[in-house]
Formats: structure tokens, sequence, C-alpha cells
């Protein structure tokens, strides 16, 4: 037992004395929260509307005023002419623009549907697609109050609820992700390199003559990591929580247990990659690209798994991250419990038993 | 050589040893004893199969075929045993660089279940013998190589093991550096312990009781170093070495 607790000892000292490292993982959960809580937003602000409208009356300009008043829409040209629409949208200085037909209040008034035109500037697509919701939700609002009596000549416009995510923040949507990025970098990326650095120096020789077994040689090396993996997941939580008030509607003790799982498997991974590997460089390169990768692209973090093609959706069955992020999600945004998570829980615990298994055999098959 | 009778007192005795990597031959069936307190020199050019040898002796890999035993227990079935019993310090240097030598003395102390007041006790007399008091806390990556060397073996040797095995302690150190590192050695066999070390310096080979010539994974010569000169009628170590590796250079 003394022979283990040297071992992790060391491994601490390992990391605390390589300075630079040990601030970049300590510092990168931190930032990477920030980086996506802040730069990288899919949500829009003031969103930039042009108006045409030929003839104005009382009620293009009611619905004018409700495009301005939700603090969504910054109105940033009014003209009477559609010829000017284009040169608008092509130079970027409008997203979007609502046309107006001349004569929109009579057309209210005559009880026949008004025709309005909402042209959507779609060429980064997921803002595109935000921005039409958003007019579309504005426009039925209007109709709603301007036309209350005549129920006939109401459009049936299909209604969007966003559920679990009422308010569309993006930053309630990447904290699972992120979790699991900076999850996969440190207990992976990190534990392939320091295996790989021993081998590499030959210091591992001397661990494998001594009485150790290789388990205990596995524990003093990736323990640490374990622990500095546990923190970085307090770390993400309370940052998405003071800086972006993320919920975290379910069990935080249920999500760190889930978390403690997710970090077994991606140090099994790593162990497994620096047990194949026998230099720094190679076990980075095979890190970043089975795991790190993997982790941001089939996941669910960035692109929906729906959205995949089908070989893609079968591929991503096999990427642990994939059913992290959909626990986090589970938990934080929806607050279900085991009772719901139970399928990718265990999923994720046989990755994790498996995963383990055979790094230690690994390890001790390199002694052939 | 396979006439000798199975000496069961050895400190390593090895029949036949043989490792093969796919269709490469590293050691063909070697066999050689080595008595305890003796000083056992393993000479050879790089790739002769000296490196592959001692791994297989230390449990750092199985052998393909033929058995050895080391401090009395067989390399293949009693391997946790064997691993007890042997000291190693690799060629390529078995300390950590980021900690200091203290810290190093108290890792492999911990890792052979070595008790707190032991460690501290060998560790003030390692840092002493070596003259190392005033370095103790600094880290291994600021001291001379030679220093880190004699520091290395000292702590392949902290459990007092009955057998050590040095893999080229000495190579890239200077003269007089490795003229202390073998007076390092002498002390340690003349307490008891077994060296097996190799080499490719030749001159290094006068410093051994006995050496055996590697060349091509075969054990080519066996003997002291003035009876290897007798039999073959060369001046030093060196002149035979160059003798025995240049036919079986060309098969």
């Amino acid at each position: 037992m003394s022979a283990l607790r040297g071992l992790l000892y060391k491994e601490t000292l390992h990391i605390l004395r390589d300075t630079r490292t040990f601030t970049v993982v300590l510092a990168l959960p931190v930032l990477q929260v920030l980086l996506f809580g802040f730069a990288i937003r899919t949500d829009i602000h003031s969103i930039r509307l042009a108006v045409v409208d030929p003839r104005p009356d009382a009620q293009t300009l009611a619905l004018r005023h409700r495009f301005e008043a939700g603090g969504l829409y910054q109105v940033v040209a009014v003209t009477p002419s559609r010829d000017d629409l284009e040169a608008l949208l092509v130079s970027g200085r409008a997203q979007q623009a609502i046309v107006f037909e001349p004569g929109f209040a009579e057309a209210l008034g005559r009880a026949d549907a008004p025709q309005l035109a909402v042209i959507t500037d779609t060429s980064e697509p997921n803002i595109g697609a935000s921005m039409q919701n958003y007019a579309r939700l504005v426009i039925q609002a209007f109709e709603r109050d301007a036309a209350p009596a005549r129920q006939a000549s109401i459009r049936v416009v299909p209604q969007v609820r966003l559920r679990f995510n009422p308010t569309a923040e993006s930053s309630n949507l990447f904290v699972p992700g992120l979790m699991a990025l900076v999850l996969t970098l440190i207990s992976a990326l990190m534990t392939a390199i320091t295996i790989a650095r021993e081998k590499e120096t030959g210091t591992i020789e001397a661990l494998l003559v001594s009485p150790l077994r290789p388990w205990q040689v596995i524990v003093g090396k990736v323990g640490p990591y374990l622990i500095i993996g546990f923190a970085s997941v307090i770390a993400v939580l309370t940052v998405a929580r003071l800086v972006f008030h993320v919920p975290l509607e379910g069990s935080v003790t249920l999500l760190l247990a889930e978390g403690l799982l997710f970090i077994l498997v991606s140090l099994s991974l790593g162990v497994l990659i620096s047990s194949r590997t026998s230099s720094q460089r190679v076990a980075m390169m095979g890190a970043l690209l089975g795991t790190m990768l993997p982790t941001l692209l089939l996941s669910g973090f960035v692109f929906p798994i729906e959205s995949m093609p089908l070989p893609l959706q079968i591929v991503s069955n096999a990427v642990p991250a994939r059913w992290f992020v959909e626990i986090t999600r589970g938990i934080m945004l929806k607050g279900v419990g085991l009772t719901e998570l139970w399928r990718e829980t265990l999923i994720l615990g046989g990755m994790a038993l498996v995963l383990l298994t055979a790094s230690v055999r690994s390890f001790h098959a390199r002694l052939d | 050589m396979g006439a000798d009778a199975i000496a069961t007192d050895a400190a390593i005795h090895a029949r036949d040893l043989t490792r093969r990597f796919g269709g490469f031959t590293a050691v063909d069936t070697i066999s050689f004893d080595v008595a305890p307190g003796e000083v056992f020199g393993f000479l050879g050019a790089n790739g002769a199969g000296k490196t592959t040898a001692i791994r297989m002796l230390t449990g750092l890999l199985a052998p393909s075929a033929g058995q050895a035993t080391v401090a009395g227990f067989d390399i293949a079935r009693d391997s946790e045993a064997v691993k007890r019993s042997i000291g190693y310090m690799s060629q390529r240097f078995s300390l950590y660089e980021d900690l200091t030598a203290r810290e190093n003395i108290r890792l492999y102390g911990g890792i052979y279940n070595l008790s707190r007041r032991d460690v501290a006790d060998r560790a003030t007399r390692i840092l002493q013998r070596l003259g190392l008091e005033a370095s103790a806390d600094r880290l291994v990556r600021t001291l001379p190589l030679g220093w880190r060397q004699k520091l290395a073996l000292s702590v392949a040797l902290l459990h007092e093991p009955k057998i050590v095995f040095l893999d080229e302690p000495t190579g890239g150190v200077d003269p007089l550096t490795r003229r202390q590192f073998w007076e390092l050695i002498y002390e340690t066999a003349a307490g008891g312990t077994t060296v097996l070390v190799t080499t490719h310096y030749m001159d290094e080979a006068e410093y051994c009781d006995r050496i055996s010539i590697m060349v091509a994974g075969r054990i080519a010569a066996l003997g002291t170093p003035a009876s290897l000169k007798r039999e073959h009628g060369v001046a030093s170590i060196d002149d035979l070495f160059v003798r025995l590796a240049r036919p079986e250079a060309a098969p």
C-alpha cells in the first residue's frame, strides 16, 4: 500500500513541477467555458432588420414597433421599394427583411390574409433558422393581438415550442459537451502522454522490474489525473452556473458520479493508447485522433447526432462521450435521474469495464 | 559448453536461453552460471543481444526457449520472487529527473516496501557516500551525469538485492567517472552482491571477474579476462573481441 502511495505522490510531483502543463490543465476548463459561452454562441442578439414599407400605415408601424420592442431586432433601414433590399442583404447590412404590401392595414380590415414576406439571410444555416423562428414568433403574436375578433382570418402558423431549453440559450447546450471535451483532454490525452514519457525516458522499466503489480503501476500513474479530472468537472459546472446561469435541474451527486465513470473510461483509453506507442509525440497524435476528434465531432456536442448520415450515427454509438453528453444533458437540462438514464449509464459502465480490463491486459502484454 | 554441472547455488544460472523476435534470433541458446558475489561482464557490440538477455533475466521479457534461474528462482514460473531479489539499472538510467535525489530514494524505498526508518537511514548513508548531502534536494536533472549514474546505482541497490543487473551503466561518461563508478561496483560485490554488467567498453572487461563475449546472439567466449587472453593469444580483450566479431560478421 505504501508503494502505491509513493507512486501517487511521485506522479503528483511530476504534475506540479511541470508548471506549464499544470497551468494549462488548470486554466483550460475555465477558459473553455468562457470561450464557448461568450464567443461561440449560436443564439442571436440584435438582428439587423430591413423594412420594406411602400405605404406605411398604422398596422405596418405597429408591427415594426413590435419587432423593435423585443430588443432582439434592430431596424437598420426602412425603404419604400424592394429594389434596395438586394444591396442591403448582399452587403450584410441587413440580416433579415420584412416586406409589406401596399394597403396592409386595409387588407387586415377586410379580413383578407394580408401579404407579408420575410426574407432571411441563411448563409449561416443555424443562425438563419433561428432568425426565421424569431420573426415567425413576432408576427404570430402581432396577428393574435391585431385580429382577435376575426378568428377565421388568422393564418395558421406552425407553432414551435422550445422545450428543455426555453430561452434557447446555447450556453445551456454546450456545457455538457464541453465537460466531455475537457475530461477527454485531461484524462485520455494527459495519461497517454505521461505513460509514453516514462517509456521514452526508460523509467517505466525500473517500475516493471520491481515487485509492483501492473495494476499498481497504472493506478499510480492515473490516480492524480482522476482527481484533476474531477476537479475540472466541478470547475466547469461552477463557472457555467455563476457566469452563464446554466440550470442544473437534476441531482448533483448523480452528475458527479457519472462524471467519474466517464473519467474512468477516458483514463483507460489513455492507458490503452500509450501501451501501443513508445513516444510522447505518437501518443499525443493517437489520443487526439482516437479520443478528442470523436468527442468533438461525434458526441452530439457540435453536430446533432440526428442530423448525421446513418453510418456516422452508428459509429457515434461507440464514442463514450456521446453517452456522457446525453446523460449530462438529461441531468442538467431535463432534471431526470437514473430511472431515465440507466441505459446510457449501463453502456458507459460497460465501456469502462471493457477498457479497464483491456488496458491492464495491454500493460501485461508488453512484457512479452 | 553444455557439459557444465548444474550449479544450484549459482546466483544466475542460464541454460540454452533463447529469444526470437519473429524470424530474428536476438539471443541464441546461451548458457552460463554466475557465482554469488561475482562481477560478471556481458560484452558485445550493440545489437549482439546483451540487453535482450538481461531483459529476460529480469523478467521484462519472456524467453522463447531455454530456462534460467535468478537467485534460485525460475524466471518463467517465479518471476515475482525474482523481482524481489534483484536490482536493475538500465542504460537509459532509471531516476526521475524532475524529482530530487532524496525523493527518488524515497520513491524506490516505498516501491520495495522498506520501512520509513530504513529509507531515511539508507538515504543518509547513500548521500554521504556519494558526497551528495548538499545536493540532496536538488532536482536530479541539475546534477552532473556522473553523479546521476552513481545515484542511480545506489538507488538500484537500495533494497539490498542479492543480484544487480547493470545495463551499460557507464555509457556517455568520462573516463574518470567511469573509474569511480567501477569502484562503486567493486564495493557492491565485496558486500556479497552479485553484479551482472553489460558494456561495450572493452577496457572495462579487465575490471570483471569473468566475462562473456556475445556475438550475434551467441556467447563466443567465456572465462576470466586473463585466461581468455592466454587461450586466444591476444594482448587485450579488445583484440580478442575484434577477432571473434569478424568471422561472424560474414556468415
